[in-house]
């Protein structure tokens, strides 16, 4: 993965930006002696790290102000970092900029059941969001996989997703306001206990803008109440195809699941073995999840296993208890971990349109048989979005190369078929080059017009989203002009 | 001028020198003065696949042809856009361009989302002429800054929609309402505001003071919908209200007429439509001094018929929220502004972005700009 090489310019004012930052926060707030600083050198794509420079951990809206401030007026790049949860590479520092982690920033500001929202520090992290309200029957509905480290910081920047999406939308959906520190250092407030904006939705724009258009420390989250109840069916099919139409029939029929998940052979049987679930052993297994009132759930599941049936499954079992729906869940919910345990792997997060979900899989198993690399297929399938697993080993040389190279091909697939490569991963440095493959040099034109406003010496982030050579023209100047 | 393809609309605003009126149908009165540009006859639905939920569609296609095809298999544009033209006085044929490029959601907005929620993806041209996409027609992208939301709801001013692709959802088995009478303004969100709180999913929550009338709508299937009813009445009886029931007949109608905000079509005076904080609605509309108001999004979306000419946002001062003159005079939109103006910080980012996606100054030119 090429970064852009460190500016020695940079490099060069470290003792000044260090004392300068010292000046503005408390001294164990700023982090610049080379061992402590290797604690921020990657997220969750470890496969690649860089120590920053210096990493400084603000407490407050103001403090965050403050650095970006400085930062601003020395030149110094700003790697913004929630929790470090990203498979994107979404926080991989550079050598020469100052990682701001939110993860000081962790209270909840106000709520406001009257009004179903929740205005918290964005350094809290998602499941503690839901924690603060699930006592008087709200819940925060986006619940990313990691959603008990990552933080809401991290969810904005990268628009995150989640199993329940298919009924509750994403994080996009669910964000009514923010405060944010534009680079150079002015506070603005964009957004809160209303719907819509009032003017362009610039808060639909910051969401999903990975950190690159300003720094945001505080949100304001919509909340919903709990629902009654909620209780899976598990299906299995001996086909893809089959249980690929099963959903698409589920989706007319009408019936409004808040989760449909799909698990193909090579990863059931990964699961089982480690988790052992109780999952048949077939070609592809569906958990679809609805909610309601008893006798609401009962109607829907009888419907959804009606349709279930005119598909022949192999196993159709629905849940009957509290117990029973854990033992469903709890397969899908280690199907990470077990891939893990079999080799390292690499997670994809491409969407498809529905339609295209068995002739994408056959494909992606046909690429495995090429690439000679294993591929298990665990997803959200009520939207779409995939998250092939592909398996390698990080200590055989060229490994990783070869997987990265497979993995480009399976996106490269998704937009073939009217996709796109990243459906709530966000694109970070791992998706950056192949973002020509979606977009044309206009539209990306087009965005890189809205980081020229937001940030215009394109301080923030840097080298993330834009492929290195498309952004390369508007970095040089703003080089030039420091 | 009226292009029939986005390579025709590309051309003529590459040469275009002065300002245009960016419009689809041109039936929500959003458009600047200049020459008219309409995207009407970029026309048809490109792709329709009812079981992914999602509609790609010509951003020129009548609303209409959308609905029926739509209806066809029992599918809808959940968010519930309004038909402005009996509000405003308004003639012509909405457009699906339209709906998005002004976000308009009706009554289920709060509980489904806006028309923002539900655009996957956008083609459109930019000041320059060049032709730029975003998004799909995936239910989940985050490839790049989604300049989907951007467009959704920026009246043409940054480009001119020529294709949007959306989500659609199906059409539930039924619906019915419950209605509360006699409830004063306060009581009224409050109760709105418990309906809203409780798991009974409640997809309509107005309050009418006119017709003294607060009104929940419950959709889903049959058995569903009669037992949430029934635990709402549960939920919220007790109090002095008494309750009503409305069919499914009655409730669909009642809600078209609500969503189309029929209680003020025709008459005399301005409209304004503010975007409040729920609770904030009751004291907002009190400030307000209206000849006539109507709280929808459980007390989030206050409608008010004002005396002509009155700047309502003087009256209500800094608000957690924003005012916009739907319908007035030229000269009182003139005057007062039809848009909420911005905070300093956020109008300095939105007149980069204009400046940005319309160098030129071509699109609706200040049509969302704050009163001289």
């Amino acid at each position: 993965m090429e970064m852009p090489t460190p500016d020695p310019r940079v490099l060069a004012l470290k003792a000044r930006v260090v004392a300068r930052l010292q000046g503005v926060l408390p001294q164990d707030a700023v982090i610049h002696n080379e061992h402590e600083t290797r604690a921020y050198e990657c997220d969750a794509l470890t496969a690649y790290r860089c120590p920053p420079m210096v990493a400084v951990l603000p407490s407050s809206t103001r403090e965050v102000a403050d650095v970006l401030r400085i930062c601003h007026e020395e030149g110094v790049p700003v790697v913004p970092r929630g929790s470090g949860t990203s498979l994107a590479g979404g926080a991989l520092p550079t050598a020469d900029c100052v990682i701001l982690g939110v993860a000081r920033m962790n209270d909840v500001i106000e709520t406001d059941y009257d009004n179903r929202l929740i205005r918290v520090q964005t350094g809290r992290t998602n499941l503690s969001v839901t924690g603060a309200v699930e006592q008087d029957g709200f819940f925060y509905a986006p619940d990313p996989s990691s959603q008990l480290a990552c933080a809401i910081a991290g969810n904005i920047a990268m628009n995150s997703g989640g199993a329940h999406c298919l009924k509750y939308g994403v994080t996009t959906n669910n964000l009514m306001g923010v405060t944010m520190v534009m680079m150079d250092g002015e506070i603005v407030e964009i957004g809160g206990g209303h719907l819509d904006a009032g003017g362009l939705d610039l808060l639909g724009l910051i969401c999903g803008s990975e950190g690159q258009l300003g720094v945001v420390t505080e949100a304001t989250l919509r909340i919903l109440p709990k629902p009654e109840g909620a209780r899976p069916v598990l299906m299995g099919f001996d086909d893809n195809e089959v249980a690929g139409a099963c959903v698409s029939d589920i989706i007319k029929a009408g019936v409004l699941p808040v989760a449909i998940e799909f698990m193909d052979r090579p990863c059931i049987e990964a699961t089982e073995a480690f988790a052992k679930a109780g999952y048949p052993m077939c070609e592809a297994l569906l958990i679809v999840e609805v909610e309601g009132s008893d006798a609401e759930i009962d109607h829907q599941l009888s419907l959804i296993m009606e349709i279930a049936r005119r598909h022949n499954p192999v196993e159709l079992r629905e849940s009957k208890s509290a117990e029973e729906s854990g033992k469903i869940w709890l397969g899908r919910k280690s199907a990470f971990g077990a891939m893990g345990q079999i080799n390292d792997y690499m997670c994809l997060d491409g969407t498809i349109p529905v339609s295209s979900l068995p002739m994408v899989l056959r494909r992606i198993g046909e690429m495995s048989e090429q690439f000679g690399l294993k591929v298990g297929n665990v997803f959200h399938a009520g939207d779409g979005n995939m998250h092939p697993l592909i398996l390698f080993d990080a200590n055989k040389p060229g490994d990783l190369e070869l997987c990265e190279e497979f993995g480009a091909e399976i996106l490269k697939l998704c937009v073939e078929v009217g996709g796109c490569l990243t459906g709530e991963h966000g694109v970070g440095i791992e998706k950056r080059d192949l973002m020509h493959v979606q977009y044309a040099p206009d539209d990306l034109e087009a965005q890189m017009a809205v980081k020229d406003v937001f940030d215009p010496g394109w301080l923030l982030n840097p080298a993330k989203v834009f492929p290195l050579d498309a952004s390369q023209a508007r970095r040089d100047i703003a080089m030039a002009a420091e | 001028m009226n292009v029939v393809t986005e390579q025709e609309l590309a051309a003529f605003v590459a040469d275009a020198k002065g300002p245009l009126a960016v419009m689809g149908g041109g039936t929500r009165g959003m458009a600047a003065s200049g020459e008219a540009l309409s995207v009407a006859g970029l026309n048809g639905i490109t792709l329709y696949e009812p079981g992914a939920l999602t509609m790609v569609a010509q951003a020129g296609t009548p609303v209409a042809q959308i609905e029926a095809a739509l209806a066809r298999e029992n599918q809808r544009l959940a968010f519930e856009p309004m038909d402005h033209r009996g509000l405003i006085g308004g003639e012509g044929v909405p457009t699906i361009g339209g709906i998005f490029a002004a976000n308009v959601s009706g009554p289920r907005r709060i509980s489904v989302g806006a028309a923002r929620d539900f655009l996957l993806g956008v083609r459109f041209v930019d000041g320059r002429g060049a032709i730029v996409k975003n998004g799909g027609r995936v239910m989940k992208n985050v490839t790049g800054y989604d300049l989907v939301k951007l467009m959704a709801g920026s009246f043409g001013t940054l480009g001119v929609l020529s294709e949007v692709s959306f989500k659609v959802l199906p059409c539930p088995e039924t619906q019915a309402s419950l209605v509360l009478h006699g409830l004063d303004d306060a009581a009224a969100v409050a109760v709105l505001s418990r309906a809203m709180g409780s798991p009974f999913e409640v997809s309509g929550a107005v309050h009418d003071p006119a017709a003294g009338q607060t009104v929940l709508r419950v959709e889903g299937f049959e058995a569903s919908v009669a037992y949430r009813v029934a635990q709402l009445q549960a939920l919220l009886g007790g109090g002095a209200a008494e309750m009503s029931v409305l069919d499914a007949a009655a409730s669909d109608q009642l809600w078209g007429g609500l969503r189309d905000v029929v209680a003020f079509h025709g008459g005399e005076g301005d409209v304004w439509r503010v975007s409040c904080k729920p609770s904030d609605g009751p004291a907002l509309a009190a400030k307000a001094g209206a000849q006539a108001h109507l709280f929808d999004w459980a007390g989030g979306l206050i409608w008010l018929r004002m005396a002509a000419g009155t700047d309502l946002r003087g009256r209500l001062g800094r608000i957690d929220g924003h005012a916009t003159l739907v319908r007035a005079d030229d000269a009182t939109k003139a005057r007062l502004g039809v848009f909420q103006p911005e905070a300093p910080g956020v109008a300095k980012l939105t007149s980069g972005l204009r400046a940005r996606f319309d160098p030129k100054g071509l699109f609706n030119a200040g049509l969302m700009d704050a009163a001289a």
